[in-house]
């Protein structure tokens, strides 16, 4: 397949190249990030590179929003993955809002949102309870 | 009436918790909110024994959402498969529920029962819409509408114990990593076939044949639900979110939510992908093989090892778990019918030992093994089924456990594979190992202190011994599980062709479709 690997190929897909970088970006956050904050916004830069993944799946070159026109040679957009995605960003808000939420109630408990202090307290917690 | 009302069995079983759970918050009374909630489990459970009822003879329902007709509108679909899963998450449910109400009065600050109901409300709807729905997008939603209620639930132990907050944040970020890979993969069969409806993608899959982006999918699908599922090395989440959850969280969670990824990944293994090409098959046999052989030994000891005794029901979740894929991957009928069976007798055997569990820290507080120093004398009925359960996690003859390795085990024979076999036998000493520790700490240790304690309150005895009567019920009569479980088995086989993979001339159009 790699063949056609020339700059023509990389120029014509280049949706998906973004949408590759993005959702590394946003994979190596949340793995890299000690911070819980930062965490979800790695993890929300990794979905929003799934809803362009989707978004950009429906575009058709040349075509419009799909409302009829009654013109019978118009070219529209495939609709459904939008919709699809409406439905995927209601989960992210939903799982941001939760996460954030946990996070607050982490801070309220251990003071911090330092993912190596917070194993250091558990830690701590661990020792106490088998002595 | 009545008939009228079972037509719509398919849906309204998933509405009326859906319905039930806000409904809790409106009234805002906690005594109140668990009414509805025992009313609406309970009534989700008798559709799903009815639609069990339905198709246990190998006949279809296909239920067309708002009457709009599939492939384009959403379908609810049940046959034996999730039918019988239905029934396992339903009733699970509603003794769950039933048990809750005590549970959760020690667990859980009053004024956010309201909200556990609800939230419980809300994953009970979710893990039935996963399982019912025939739509591939809609497994996705369903599935995170059961995520995010199961984080909360989760979260609900800090009452008890601050680091149930680390482990729901900690199971937010890789159950929506999870997710999020098999929302990926969705969207790649998506673009590859143009539907989301499963027996429509079935079809189309099969007319396309194998290419690069079928198997790029089929790898996002598989570790996004994997990671759901707590296969090996993605099981790191639930050894904490068990452990520190709610004790009546913990038992729902380890009777349902796995077993509903375990079947979101036979529904697309088999009824989606199909294992036409042998990429799929050569997926299981050489990766998922091992490492469910690695989870049932690996997790094991593990297990062995804890000083708590939900965490080491966890890991002992983690290498059961690790059975039911062994005989999922083995790819033959025998193999499916037992990864099958064991899926409903973990459930079972699992809920009734996190509910005798649940139990010890209604009374003492604490699920250390140290702290349940003679136990057994000071709660006779709850170490009783907390032994009783046990041996069916062992495997003894006459439990349920026996009956999931007994055909686990000739399933690995008709392969050939007899090392397998007794990979099996050895995993299953382990857990022997693990469950006696526990039994010598309950019976044969001094009581830690002299003052008596007292027995359990009957809502959570009479659930807890259902639980345990049904693992030595289905352990010695079969008739039930064995009969869903290989008409099940043939309904997953017959829409894949591993029986005739041999005879069939490549690129054949796919029989039985």
């Amino acid at each position: 397949m790699f063949d056609d690997f020339s700059s023509s190929f990389i120029i014509q897909h280049y949706n998906y190249w973004m949408v590759i970088v993005l959702m590394m970006v946003g994979l190596y956050i949340v793995v890299s990030r000690g911070n819980l904050v930062k965490k979800i916004v790695g993890l929300n830069l990794f979905q929003t590179a799934v809803f362009m993944l989707y978004i950009s799946v429906g575009k058709i070159i040349g075509g419009t929003a799909p409302i009829l026109t009654g013109n019978p040679d118009e070219v529209y957009s495939n609709p459904l993955p939008h919709v699809l995605i409406l439905t995927a960003i209601v989960v992210g808000v939903a799982t941001t809002a939760l996460g954030l939420a946990l996070i607050v109630r982490i801070n309220e408990r251990y003071g911090t949102i330092e993912e190596d202090e917070i194993a250091d307290i558990e830690q701590e917690i661990d020792r106490q309870e088998s002595a | 009436m009545l008939s009228a009302i079972l037509a719509h069995a398919p849906a309204l079983q998933t509405v009326v918790p859906l319905i039930a759970a806000p409904l809790c918050v409106l009234f805002g009374r906690r005594h109140l909110a668990w009414a509805i909630t025992l009313a609406a489990s309970l009534i989700s459970a008798l559709f799903a024994a009815y639609l069990l009822a339905q198709t246990l003879d190998g006949s279809v329902i296909s239920y067309e959402l708002g009457g709009w007709a599939p492939p384009l509108g959403i379908e609810y679909r049940i046959d034996a498969v999730n039918a019988f899963v239905l029934f396992i998450v339903a009733s699970v449910g509603a003794l769950v529920a039933l048990y809750a109400r005590e549970s959760i009065e020690q667990e859980i600050d009053p004024a956010l029962h309201v909200y556990f109901y609800t939230a419980f409300l809300l994953c009970l709807t979710g893990l039935l819409g996963v399982t019912i729905t025939g739509d591939a997008f809609n497994v996705f939603v369903f599935l995170e509408i059961s995520s995010l209620s199961t984080y909360t639930l989760v979260a609900l132990g800090a009452g008890r114990d601050q680091r149930a907050l680390t482990a729901a944040y900690n199971y937010l970020i890789m159950g929506t990593i999870g997710a999020t890979f098999f929302v990926i993969g969705i969207g790649f069969l998506y673009m590859l076939t143009g539907t989301l409806n499963m027996a429509d993608l079935a079809e189309r899959i099969a007319a396309l044949g194998d290419n690069r982006t079928l198997r790029i999918a089929f790898v996002f699908i598989f570790v996004g639900i994997g990671l759901k599922l707590a296969m090996f090395p993605l099981h790191l989440w639930l050894p904490n979110a068990y452990s520190y959850a709610p004790s009546v969280v913990s038992v729902f969670l380890a009777a349902t939510a796995t077993k509903v990824a375990v079947y979101v990944m036979l529904r697309f293994l088999f009824t989606v992908f199909g294992f036409d090409y042998g990429f799929q098959a050569a997926t299981l046999q050489t990766i998922v093989v091992p490492l469910a052989v690695i989870a049932m030994f690996a997790s094991s000891i593990v297990a062995i090892f804890q000083s708590d005794l939900k965490r080491m029901l966890a890991y002992s979740s983690v290498a059961q778990i690790g059975y039911i894929l062994l005989g999922i991957s083995l790819l033959n009928k025998p193999g499916l019918t037992a990864g099958i069976i064991h899926l409903f007798n973990h459930a079972v055997i699992k809920g009734a030992l996190f509910m005798a569990v649940g139990a010890f820290v209604y009374r003492i507080g604490s699920s250390r093994i140290e702290d349940l120093r003679g136990i057994g004398k000071q709660m006779p009925w709850m170490a009783a089924a907390f032994v009783a359960a046990g041996l069916g996690l062992i495997g003894v003859p006459l439990t349920a456990g026996f009956i999931s390795k007994w055909y686990l085990i000739q399933a690995t024979l008709d392969e050939g594979a007899w090392w397998l076999a007794l990979l099996i036998v050895g995993s299953s000493l382990l857990a022997v190992i693990y469950v006696w520790r526990v039994v010598e700490a309950m019976y044969l240790a001094a009581p830690v202190q002299d003052a008596p304690v007292k027995k359990a309150p009957w809502s959570m005895i009479v659930p807890t011994w259902i639980m345990v009567l049904a693992s030595l019920y289905f352990g010695i009569n079969t008739e039930l599980t064995g009969k869903a479980a290989s008409t099940a088995a043939d309904l997953l086989i017959q829409a894949t062709q591993i029986e005739k993979a041999p005879e069939t001339v490549p690129g054949a159009p796919a029989a039985g479709e």
